[in-house]
């Protein structure tokens, strides 16, 4: 099962290779991991997505919690979440396919944002479902490249989706 | 336990400009170190400086290794925090497995290295190492200071963090230009730790589901490691096993948390602990793990460990609980706190059924050895040890057979009383774990009993004991195998024994060489008189007991069983 773990760090050298080693020592298999800046200066969240049976994954929190500079970490599981993947992809698109793939994009809510004699790089960002699925109606015209920035994630405060 | 924020008042001034050498001389003294280990080199030439008349007794060792050990052993026998030194590159990789020793057994250790210039690191200047990134995944924490102003907060809070919690080894890595760099310390020093958070006092509710829980069991075993000794928890953990009536088993690690000479006392539990405890841990309803983390050499097979048991497990760690065993009743935090509450809530039950057939497993099956061998046995030599310093000397130990022997026929008494390696398993611990116990303790007599490979990987740390004049005793069970390897290739690979002997010197006349004594015992008949001489020494001794080649450990849980599946039991019965 998918977890989605988020951690708050501070920034500080060297905390993003305790957490990757830490991983990499318990032979925890890490699904994506994103780091940013948070609010605060002094702290940054790490986002990751961990696959394991509970067990594991309780491990992985816990162990997560005990590197000295996590100052908390918290499990998203059961709770609801608006996690999102941003995606930059760019497929080859002649010209003749270009309407096809316009439309496309509308459907996805997707965004041009870079057009090439050959090819067109779009932007794309959603759940990571959204994010395959998009992939995947790409895939026909020929993928060139992609890079997507793994999940990030927020518990929800309403119970619905707006 | 030091409190975060409590900065004693800087007896040099408030505002003197110092150098980041004076300050983490300062520092340490303000930490209450008085004995320190460590080797010299390039870029602490700073730092050594300032120690040159600082009050702090030194030991130099003569390889990192050593140095590590011996300030890991020196924090086990006393309590305290130990402290080592080395420099850049070379002398940092010499302390990595004397850290992931530490770091394994949860020693409070503060290492400090000295680092090249700010302005070199990552060129591959000389003698640089990224010691930080080598000693990440040894270390509870480590860091490197690379501002001046942030040194003097950065040593506290490596104390602090070595000391609390689960303790372990802290690494500060410091640049030799941050070390010569002046700066005024003003004002306390703070702590500024918001990810380190430790709960001590145990949940209310888990404790009393625990006590009841004791107190419906009919079969329970205490289950000790060595979380108890490291909590100063023994006494409390007594006054449990009396209140409630309980059995207890210790580790490797827990043993001297409770006295091996009372009845209740089942020793040692695991792949060479005695068949009584395994058969305890299998047959009990009750498990309740104290300091102790399911170690594999423990729990033999994990799917049927105490397989009829609710288990419940009191630990600092959190992350312990339920790692390898899954755990009915957890209980987050300090022993000596939750074993009291536990007494408290838990009343006096005789389960005199439970006791009987305990009883008669120890009647059954107790450690033995052929007594009318005409060769030296080694359970021989350490009975008359024990026997002669009447249960009370410090013991350290090598790794392999001679480690396992020490534990099973030296009966401990006391907390702290056995040194030995137990996670990383290292050999070359004995001699300078000695070494370091001895400092600790000046008036104990403290005794390593070593295996000849094991002592041939630190030997050189004799001169170390010989130039400091202390009266240590090292034991060499030598069957002249590395036994523990050669025991397993006889029962497992056909008695091919492959590379696990080497050729010996006579350590009588290398200890001599080194300015130690050396003697050679070599008839049974003479292993007492042998004992006798090497306790009355003065000198530190280095006895070599010419054991039989061929013994092995019994009895003995093989690889993959449960831990009432024991080898050896009907030798060990056929000795009766
Ligand atoms: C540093 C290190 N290298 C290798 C091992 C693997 N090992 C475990 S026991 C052992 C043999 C120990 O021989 P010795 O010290 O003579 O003890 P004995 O078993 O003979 O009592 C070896 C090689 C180890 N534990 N530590
Ligand atoms: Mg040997």
């Amino acid at each position: 099962m998918k977890h989605i773990i988020s951690a708050l760090v501070e920034n500080k050298p060297g905390v993003l290779a305790h957490v990757a080693g830490m991983f990499a020592a318990r032979a925890f298999n890490i699904d994506s991991l994103v780091v940013g800046r948070t609010e605060e200066p002094q702290l940054s969240r790490m986002t990751i997505v961990v696959i394991g049976d509970d067990r594991v994954v309780e491990q992985v929190r816990k162990q997560l919690a005990r590197i000295v500079p996590v100052v908390k970490v918290q499990d998203f599981v059961g709770q609801p979440v608006v996690a999102r993947d941003l995606m930059l992809i760019s497929i080859s698109a002649p010209p003749e396919k270009r309407a096809e793939i316009f439309s496309l994009i509308e459907i996805f809510r997707g965004k041009v944002v870079d057009i090439g004699p050959k090819t067109l790089m779009l932007e794309i960002s959603g759940p990571e479902s959204k994010i395959e699925a998009f992939i995947n109606v790409c895939r026909p015209y020929g993928i060139k490249s992609l890079a997507r920035t793994g999940t990030i994630a927020m518990p929800r405060q309403a119970r619905v989706e707006p | 336990m030091k409190s975060p924020s409590a900065a004693p008042a800087d007896s040099a001034g408030q505002s003197a400009v110092k150098t980041g050498a004076q300050i983490i001389v300062d520092e340490l003294i303000a930490q209450g170190v008085d004995t320190m280990f460590g080797y010299t080199g390039g870029v602490v030439l700073p730092l050594f400086d300032r120690l040159y008349d600082a009050p702090i007794n030194f030991i130099v060792p003569r390889h990192e290794q050593g140095g590590c050990h011996m300030a890991d052993a020196y924090a086990r026998a006393s309590g305290k925090v130990g402290v080592v030194v080395a420099t850049s590159g070379p002398g940092a990789c010499n302390l990595v497995t004397g850290l992931a020793n530490a770091m394994m057994d949860s020693v409070p250790l503060v290492a400090l290295t000295g680092q090249v210039r700010t302005e070199l690191i990552g060129n591959d200047a000389f003698q640089e190492a990224d010691t930080t990134g080598i000693t990440r995944p040894v270390t509870k924490y480590n860091c490197i200071v690379k501002d001046v102003r942030d040194l003097a907060r950065t040593i506290r809070e490596a104390f602090y963090i070595a000391s609390t919690g689960r303790p372990g080894p802290v690494l500060i890595d410091v640049p030799v230009d941050v070390a010569v760099t002046g700066h005024t310390v003003e004002g306390p020093v703070k702590m500024s730790l918001p990810g380190y958070r430790i709960r001590t006092k145990g949940h209310a509710r888990q404790i009393s589901t625990a006590a009841r829980a004791i107190n419906k069991s009919d079969r329970p075993v205490l289950y000790v490691g060595g979380g108890v000794i490291a909590a100063n928890a023994s006494e409390e953990l007594r006054a449990l096993a009396e209140t409630a009536h309980l059995p207890v088993t210790m580790t490797l690690l827990g043993l001297g948390s409770y006295d091996q000479t009372r009845a209740e006392s089942l020793d040692m539990l695991g792949m060479h602990g005695s068949a009584y405890a395994n058969y305890a841990v299998q047959e009990c309803d009750l498990l309740i793990a104290v300091g102790a983390r399911f170690d594999d050499r423990v729990t033999g097979k994990v799917t049927t460990f105490a397989p009829n048991a609710r288990i419940v497990h009191i630990d600092i760690d959190p992350a312990s609980i339920s790692k390898n065993v899954g755990v009915d009743i957890p209980v987050v935090g300090d022993a000596k706190i939750i074993l009291t509450e536990l007494a408290k809530q838990t009343e006096y039950r005789q389960r005199k059924e439970w006791f009987d057939k305990i009883a008669e497993w120890k009647e059954k099956f107790p450690f033995r050895y052929e007594q009318k061998s005409p060769g030296i046995k080694p359970q021989y030599v350490i009975s008359e040890i024990w026997r002669q310093t009447a249960g009370d000397a410090i013991i350290t130990t090598g790794v392999g057979q001679n480690q396992m022997w020490a534990a099973q026929f030296y009966k401990f008494n006391r907390p702290r009383q056995l040194i030995s390696s137990g996670g990383l398993g290292t050999m070359g611990f004995g001699l300078p774990a000695a070494i370091g116990a001895q400092i600790a303790r000046p008036d104990e007599m403290v005794i390593d009993i070593d295996g000849d490979h094991s002592f041939n990987m630190t030997m050189t740390e004799l001169a170390t004991a010989v130039e400091h004049k202390l009266p240590i005793k090292v034991c060499i069970l030598n069957n002249g195998y590395m036994g523990m390897v050669r025991q397993w290739q006889e029962l497992f690979y056909g008695k091919r024994y492959s590379k696990s002997y080497l050729k010996n010197p006579d350590y009588a006349v290398l200890a001599r060489a080194l300015g130690a004594v050396g003697l050679t015992v070599d008839k049974k008949e003479d292993v007492s008189k042998g004992v006798e001489k090497m306790l009355a020494e003065k000198k530190p001794c280095v006895v070599d007991f010419r054991i039989d080649r061929e013994e092995n450990v019994w009895p003995m849980v093989p690889a993959g069983k449960s831990i009432s599946e024991m080898d050896g039991l009907d030798i060990l019965e056929s000795m009766g």
